[in-house]
C-alpha cells in the first residue's frame, strides 16, 4: 500500500491504470485474431446501451453482479476470501425453488414472493456460514472449502433437477413452472402500468433489491458496530481481541452475510426471469463477483459501477455474437480474467512506476502527509 | 461371475484413464504448493494446453509437437502466476482464479477464430493423436483365466501419457525426497527464511517449482485433447483441475498418497458412469451425481480434521518478504 | 556523549575477527544504525547490549548479508569484506544463529544442517551427501560438545536442542565467527547454562562469538568484551571485567532530559487490584511469569521496571484478560480472574479496568482506521455512539473531537487515518480513549515509546492527574527514568519474576539497576 501518493491517485488513477492494462491486453488479443478492437468496442457499447431494450438487459446482468460483488466485498472486509458465490447462489435458488414448488398451490403469490426473498438469503447464508465455521473452529481454509462447496452445491442441483424435482415427461433438467404470478415484477410491466412504454427486458424488481442491498452493505460496514468490528478484525486480529471481540465469531457471521448476499442473486434469475428452477443459472456470475469486488475496491458505490461495467460487457458481449464471425461472448470471460489478474493479483504492479512519476512531477516527499 | 470380473476390470481400466490427468495435475500442484505457492490454476493451465495441443495436432498432425506446444503454453501461464505471486507478491488465489477464467474465455475465443467450429477444434484421427499402445501378446493371452484379462484389459491398451503420468508420480516422489532440489523445494514451502539464510534464492526456487507445475499441467491438457480425446471441446476439463487439487489435498501434499486419492476419485467417476439408476438393497436408487460429489465432500471432511489431519506446507500462500 | 574505547593493540596479535567502521542504515525515516564502529577480537566472546530497537539486530543482519548497509566498511580477519548476500557471509566464515530459528520443523536435524550446502561433500545423491555429512557432523559434535540426535525431527526437539542444531549448522558451513542474536530469550535457565558451556568450548577452540542480548546477567557471565548500543548508535566499548551491570544498565537506558512531571506524594486509597501468585507458562512449557504477587491501591502509580522481555508484556496481557493465567488469581473489586474463570477483555473492562497496550500499532489501534474509529476501539458498545446497531460517524467524530481537544492531539482532524499521525499523537489518542473511560484501574505499557519530548511531558502530567483523581495505575516501562519519575512504588521484574517492590523513597537508579540485572 503506498502512503506517499495522494488519495485521488490511490483510489482513482491506479485502479483505472489496472483496468486499462486489462483492456489493452484484450485489444491486442482481438487484433491478433484479426478483428479491429475499436470496432468491437463500438459494437459492445451499442449492444449494451443503444439498441432497444439493451439497457434493460445490461441492468439485468448488473443486478447479478451487484449481489455477488457485494458478497465478495463483505468477506474481504474481514480478510476472508469467499470464492463460494456460485454455490451460495445455487443454494439461494434451490431455497426459492423448494419454497415455491411446495407452497404455490396454497399460498398467495404475493406472500410467497415476500417469503422467497429471506429464504434465498438464508439458504445462501447457510452455505457460506459452514465454510466460515470450518475455518473458525476447525482450521480448514475458507478458500478451499468454498471451492469444494461450489461443486457440492452443483452436484446437489444436478441430482435434484435431474431427479426428484424434474418435471414429469420432460427431458430438460428443470422443474415445472411456478404458479402464475409467482415472480418479481418486470420493469417494463411496472412502467407499462404507469403508462410509460419501455422495451421488454428481463430487468425486474431484483435490481431495486440489489441497490437496497448495496446501501445495506454500506450501512453495515461503515455505520454499524458489527461492521466496525468486521473491519477491525480484518485489519488486525490482535486489535480485535484487545478490544474484546472473538475473531471466530466474526468469521462465521461475516461468511453468513456474504453467503446471504450471493444467495439473493437467485432472486434475479429464478424469481425474476425463469419462474422455475433450472440448472446452471449462476453461469459463473459468482466468480464475476470477485472481479467486481476487486474493481470496486470493496465499496458498494464502486461495486455498483463495476457491476454496470460487467453488465455492459455481458450484454454487449452477446451483441458480438451477432456482429462478428470470430468474436463471441466468451471474449467477455477473457476480459474478466484479465481484469481479475490486473486489478487483483497484479494490483500493485504500477505503484512504484506511478510513485516515481508523481514525485518527478510534484517533487520528492511532497506528497506525504 | 466371469462377466462381473470383466466389468470390474473394465472399471479399473476406466479408472486409470480418468485418473491420468488428475495424477499429472496433482503432481503439478504438489510441486507448486510444496514450494509455498497456492495453485488453483491447475484447471486453467490444463484447459489452455488441451486447446493448444489439439490446435497444433489438427494443423500439423504431429502429436509430439502438439505436446511440446501444450507444455509451452501451460508454462507461460505458470510464469504469469509466478510474476504475479512471486515477483509482485500478489494474492495467489486471485491470480490462480484469473488464469482459470482467462483460459475459459481465451480457449473458446481463439478456437472460434482459428477453426470456426463453435469453439471446438477439428476432430483428430489416427496418428494425429497418441493412440492406445497394445502391449505384446495382449490378444494372445487374453483367454488365460484371471491374469489374461488383467493384462489385456487393464495393463494393455493405454496411450503413452497414461504411462507418463504414472512415471511422473515416481519421479515426483524421488525428486521430492531423494534430491537436494527436492530438499530445498520442501524447505522453501515450510520455512523460506531458513532457505534464504542458507544462501539460496527463495524467488528462484519458487519460479522453478511453478514452471515444473506448468510442464505437468501441459501434459495433462494434451492428454485430454489428443490422447484420451480426439480434439478440444469447450470447457473440456470440466472441473478436473479442481478434483486434482482436492486429490492433492486429500493426499496431504504427498505424491504417493495423492496418487491413491486420484485413483480413488477416478474410480468413483468410473463407477458413477456404470451404476446410474441401479437399484441397490437398503440404499435404493444409486445417484451418480452424488457419487461424483464425493471427492469434494471427502476433501472438506479431511480438511476439517474429521479424518486424518491435513498438514499443508507451513508457508503456503504467504509471499516471502524479508523482515524489516 | 563520549565513547569509551578499549584498545587491544598489542604487538603480534592477529587482526580483529570483525572490524566495522561508519556503518549506517536507514529504513524509511528510521535511522536503525548511525555511524557504527566495532572491533571484535579473535577468539573472544564479544557482547552487544542494548534495548529493543537500539539497532543491534540490524547491525548483525548487515554483517550476515541479510541487509546491505547504506554506508560503512566491513573487515573480516583484517581483509576488506564485500558482503552482499548471506552466501557471501557464509563463504567468509560468518555464521549466525537467529533469534527466531531458521530451521524447517518438518525436516530432520541432518536435513536442516545440510540444507543449501549439499554439494560440498561431492556425493552423487542426496543420500550420499547425508551419509557423508553424518560422519563429519559426528566429529564436529564431539569436538564442541554439541550432541544431538541427527535423525530426530526438529519439531520434536526442545528449544535448547534446536539452538544446538543452529550452532552445528553454522560450524558445518565452516563458520569461524558465530553471531548469536538474543539466544537466551526462549531458553530455560538450565538450557541457558548449557548454551554458555557450549560458547565457552567454542571460545576454547578459537571461534569468535558475537553475542547480542539485552540481558546484563549474560553479558557479565560469559563475555570478554561488551559494546553498548542505544538509539541506533554505539555508546560504549568496555572490557567486561572492568564494568558492572549497573553501569551497563545506565548506558543502555541512558539519561533523558529531565522532564518536569510535577510529582508529589500520593494519597493512597484502598486496594482495588490484588494479584496473587500469578504464573503463566508459554508454549513448550517455558515459564513466562513466575509467581507474581502485588496489591495496587487507588490513587497510586505502581511502576514495573525491568529490561524488556522479562515478563512485563505477559503481565499486561494476563491482567487485561487477553491471556488467561496458568495458575494464581487476580482480584478486581469483588471479582476474581483465575485459570478457571472464562474472563474476556470485555469483562475486565466492565470491572473498571482500562489498558493502554505496549504495542500501539498492532493492538492499541487499527492503523488504516480513522482517528475517530480508533478512538472508540474496545468501547463500541457505548450508547452515546448510536442506538442499537447504528454506529454514527457524527457521534464518533464528535467523541474523537472532544478527546483531541482535551488531549491536544494534532492535527485535530478525526477523519484522518491513524498511520498519518506522529507517534506522540497516536499515543495520546490511545491514552485519551482509555483515560476518558474513567477507569478505576489503568494499565499503561510503554507510554512514551517513540514519543517526542513535548508529548512525554503532557502524558506524564495526565498520568499523575489520573492518579490524583483516585485511579490506580500500573505503569510498565523500560525507561527507568520514567518509572522513577512517576511511580509511588516500583516493582522490578527479571526473568518473569518480581525481584521485589521498592518504595519511592528507597528507589534509586543504582539499586533498581541491580535488581533489573537480576543481581539482587
Amino acid at each position: 500500500m503506498s502512503t506517499t501518493l495522494p488519495r485521488w491517485i490511490d483510489i482513482g488513477v491506479l485502479p483505472l491504470l489496472n483496468i486499462l492494462a486489462a483492456f489493452i491486453v484484450s485489444g491486442i488479443i482481438i487484433a491478433i485474431i484479426g478483428e479491429n478492437p475499436f470496432t468491437a468496442l463500438g459494437v459492445m457499447l451499442k449492444g449494451a446501451f443503444v439498441y432497444k431494450g439493451a439497457l434493460g438487459y445490461t441492468l439485468f446482468y448488473t443486478t447479478n453482479f451487484i449481489f455477488t460483488g457485494l458478497a465478495v466485498a463483505v468477506a474481504f472486509h474481514a480478510t476472508l476470501f469467499n470464492i463460494g458465490g456460485e454455490g451460495q447462489a445455487m443454494m439461494g435458488g434451490l431455497g426459492i425453488g423448494l419454497l415455491v414448488l411446495a407452497l404455490d398451490a396454497v399460498v398467495p403469490a404475493f406472500l410467497l414472493i415476500m417469503l422467497a426473498i429471506p429464504v434465498s438469503a438464508l439458504m445462501g447464508a447457510a452455505w457460506g456460514a459452514v465454510p466460515g465455521y470450518l475455518q473458525a473452529k476447525r482450521g480448514s481454509h475458507v478458500v478451499i472449502t468454498t471451492i469444494m462447496f461450489n461443486f457440492i452445491a452443483s452436484s446437489i442441483m444436478v441430482w435434484l433437477l435431474a431427479g426428484t424435482l424434474m418435471e414429469q415427461g420432460q427431458m430438460a433438467p428443470e422443474t415445472r413452472d411456478f404458479a402464475e404470478g409467482v415472480g418479481l415484477f418486470k420493469f417494463h410491466e411496472i412502467a407499462g402500468m404507469m403508462g410509460i412504454k419501455v422495451a421488454r427486458s428481463p430487468l425486474n424488481l431484483s435490481f431495486v433489491i440489489a441497490l437496497i442491498a448495496a446501501f445495506g452493505v454500506w450501512v453495515l460496514i461503515w455505520r454499524t458496530r458489527l461492521g466496525y468490528v468486521i473491519r477491525a478484525t480484518g485489519h488486525s486480529e490482535k486489535a480485535a481481541v484487545y478490544a474484546g471481540h472473538s475473531p471466530q465469531r466474526i468469521i462465521i457471521i461475516t461468511m453468513a452475510i456474504s453467503g446471504g448476499l450471493a444467495g439473493m442473486m437467485a432472486l434475479n434469475e429464478i424469481l425474476g426471469v425463469q419462474h422455475k428452477l433450472i440448472l446452471d443459472f449462476t453461469s459463473g456470475f459468482g466468480f464475476t463477483g470477485i472481479a467486481v469486488a476487486l474493481m470496486g475496491r470493496n465499496h458498494p458505490v464502486g461495486i455498483i459501477f463495476a457491476s454496470l461495467l460487467f453488465g455492459a460487457l455481458y450484454q454487449g458481449g452477446a451483441e458480438l455474437d451477432f456482429e462478428f464471425q470470430t468474436i463471441t461472448r466468451e471474449m467477455v470471460l477473457m476480459i474478466q480474467g484479465l481484469i481479475i489478474l490486473f486489478s487483483g493479483a497484479l494490483v500493485y504492479m504500477f505503484n512504484p512506476m506511478v510513485e516515481r512519476l508523481y514525485h518527478r512531477i510534484v517533487g520528492p516527499e511532497k506528497g506525504a502527509a | 461371475m466371469a462377466e462381473f470380473w470383466l466389468q470390474f476390470l473394465l472399471t479399473i481400466d476406466a479408472t486409470l484413464r480418468v485418473a491420468t490427468p488428475l495424477i499429472l495435475c496433482a503432481m503439478a500442484g504438489i510441486f507448486s504448493e510444496r514450494s509455498g505457492i497456492i495453485d488453483i490454476s491447475l484447471e486453467g493451465k490444463m484447459l489452455m494446453s488441451a486447446f493448444a495441443a489439439a490446435s497444433v495436432a489438427a494443423v500439423t498432425g504431429q502429436p509430439w509437437l502438439a505436446l511440446l506446444v501444450a507444455i509451452g503454453v501451460s508454462v507461460f501461464l505458470s510464469l504469469i502466476h509466478g510474476f504475479a505471486c512471486i515477483t509482485h507478491r500478489g494474492n495467489q488465489v486471485v491470480s490462480g482464479l484469473a488464469i482459470n477464467i482467462l483460459a475459459s474465455g481465451l480457449t473458446v475465443t481463439l478456437g472460434i477464430a482459428f477453426f470456426a467450429q463453435g469453439g471446438q477444434t477439428p476432430f483428430l484421427k489416427g496418428d494425429q493423436r497418441f493412440s492406445p499402445i497394445t502391449l505384446p501378446f495382449a490378444d494372445a493371452i487374453r483367454d488365460i483365466p484371471f491374469l489374461g484379462p488383467i493384462y489385456a484389459e487393464v495393463i494393455s491398451g493405454h496411450n503413452i501419457i497414461v504411462w507418463i503420468a504414472l512415471l511422473a508420480v515416481v519421479v515426483t516422489s524421488l525428486v521430492m525426497m531423494r534430491t537436494r532440489f527436492g530438499l530445498r523445494l520442501r524447505a522453501v514451502g515450510e520455512k523460506p527464511e531458513a532457505v534464504d539464510t542458507a544462501g539460496i534464492s527463495v524467488v528462484l526456487m519458487r519460479y522453478q517449482a511453478v514452471i515444473i507445475a506448468g510442464v505437468l499441467c501441459g501434459i495433462a491438457g494434451a492428454y485430454l485433447s489428443i490422447a484420451h480425446g480426439a480434439g478440444f471441446v469447450r470447457e473440456m476439463t470440466a472441473g478436473k483441475g479442481y478434483i486434482a487439487l482436492a486429490a492433492m489435498i486429500f493426499g496431504n501434499w504427498r505424491p504417493l498418497q495423492a496418487l491413491y486419492a486420484c485413483l480413488m476419485f477416478g474410480f468413483l467417476d468410473a463407477v458413477a458412469a456404470r451404476v446410474q439408476g441401479l437399484e441397490l438393497p437398503l440404499i435404493g436408487e444409486v445417484s451418480s451425481d452424488l457419487i461424483l460429489a464425493l471427492p469434494y465432500v471427502l476433501t472438506v471432511i479431511f480438511l476439517a480434521g474429521f479424518i486424518g489431519r491435513a498438514t499443508p506446507p507451513a508457508a503456503i500462500g504467504a509471499p516471502y518478504v524479508k523482515e524489516r | 556523549m563520549t565513547i569509551k574505547t578499549q584498545h587491544n593493540a598489542r604487538g603480534g596479535t592477529p587482526p580483529p575477527a570483525i572490524a566495522l567502521s561508519g556503518i549506517s542504515k536507514t529504513f524509511g525515516a528510521v535511522r536503525a544504525n548511525d555511524d557504527i564502529a566495532l572491533t571484535v577480537t579473535q577468539g573472544h566472546i564479544h557482547g552487544i547490549v542494548g534495548e529493543n530497537g537500539a539497532g543491534k539486530s540490524t547491525l548483525v543482519s548487515i554483517l550476515y548479508g541479510f541487509y546491505q548497509a547504506d554506508r560503512g566498511k566491513i573487515e573480516i580477519n583484517g581483509a576488506h569484506a564485500d558482503i552482499k548476500t548471506t552466501a557471501d557471509a557464509i563463504k567468509l566464515g560468518v555464521g549466525m544463529v537467529h533469534q527466531h530459528f531458521m530451521l524447517v520443523p518438518t525436516f530432520t536435524v541432518l536435513e536442516n544442517i545440510i540444507l543449501g550446502h549439499e554439494h560440498r561433500k561431492g556425493g552423487k545423491t542426496l543420500d550420499d551427501e547425508i551419509a557423508l555429512a553424518r560422519e563429519e557432523l559426528s566429529s564436529l559434535a564431539q569436538q564442541y560438545g554439541l550432541e544431538v540426535d541427527f535423525d530426530a525431527l526438529v519439531a520434536d526437539l526442545s528449544v535448547g536442542l534446536q539452538q544446538r542444531v543452529e550452532i552445528l549448522k553454522t560450524l558445518y558451513r565452516g563458520a569461524k565467527i558465530l553471531i548469536l542474536d538474543e539466544p537466551t530469550g526462549v531458553l530455560t535457565p538450565q538450557e541457558t547454562d548449557q548454551l554458555f558451556e557450549i560458547l565457552a568450548t567454542l571460545r576454547q577452540q578459537g571461534v569468535t562469538v558475537l553475542l547480542i542480548t539485552h540481558k546484563l546477567r549474560e553479558i557479565m557471565a560469559i563475555t570478554d568484551d561488551v559494546s553498548v548500543m542505544r538509539g541506533g548508535k554505539m555508546v560504549a566499548h568496555l572490557v567486561t571485567k572492568k564494568t558492572s551491570p549497573s553501569e551497563l544498565a545506565e548506558l543502555m537506558v541512558g539519561r533523558q532530559v529531565l522532564i518536569n512531571a510535577d510529582f508529589h506524594e500520593a494519597e493512597k486509597g484502598e486496594v482495588c487490584l490484588t494479584v496473587d501468585n500469578l504464573t503463566l507458562t508459554g508454549d513448550g512449557g517455558i515459564p513466562l511469569l513466575r509467581g507474581i504477587s502485588f496489591d495496587l491501591r487507588a490513587g497510586e502509580i505502581l511502576g514495573v521496571a525491568g529490561v524488556s522481555g522479562n515478563g512485563q508484556s505477559q503481565l499486561l496481557e494476563v491482567l487485561s484478560g487477553i491471556t488467561p493465567p496458568t495458575t494464581g488469581a487476580i482480584k478486581i473489586g469483588g471479582q476474581v480472574i483465575s485459570p478457571e474463570s472464562t474472563t474476556t477483555p470485555n469483562d475486565v473492562k466492565n470491572m473498571g479496568l482500562a489498558h493502554v497496550p505496549e504495542d500501539r500499532h498492532a493492538m492499541g489501534m487499527v492503523l488504516p482506521f480513522s482517528a475517530a474509529e480508533t478512538s472508540v476501539l474496545g468501547y463500541e458498545d457505548q450508547p452515546s455512539l448510536g442506538s442499537g446497531f447504528w454506529f454514527g460517524p457524527d457521534q464518533l467524530e464528535r467523541h474523537c473531537g472532544e478527546l483531541m481537544q482535551d488531549y491536544d492531539i494534532r492535527p485535530a482532524d478525526p477523519s484522518l487515518k491513524c498511520n498519518l499521525f506522529s507517534g506522540g499523537n497516536q499515543q495520546k489518542l490511545v491514552l485519551a480513549r482509555e483515560m476518558s473511560a474513567a477507569p478505576k484501574i489503568l494499565l499503561v505499557g510503554q507510554p512514551t515509546r517513540g514519543v517526542d519530548i513535548g508529548a512525554i511531558e503532557f502524558i506524564y502530567q495526565r498520568l499523575i492527574a489520573m492518579r490524583d483523581q483516585g485511579c490506580a495505575i500500573l505503569l510498565v516501562s523500560v525507561e527507568l527514568d520514567e518509572i522513577l519519575t512517576l511511580s509511588d512504588r516500583v516493582m522490578v521484574m527479571n526473568n518473569g519474576a518480581s525481584m521485589g517492590i521498592v518504595d519511592k523513597r528507597d528507589a534509586d537508579a543504582q539499586s533498581i539497576g541491580l535488581m533489573m540485572a537480576g543481581v539482587v
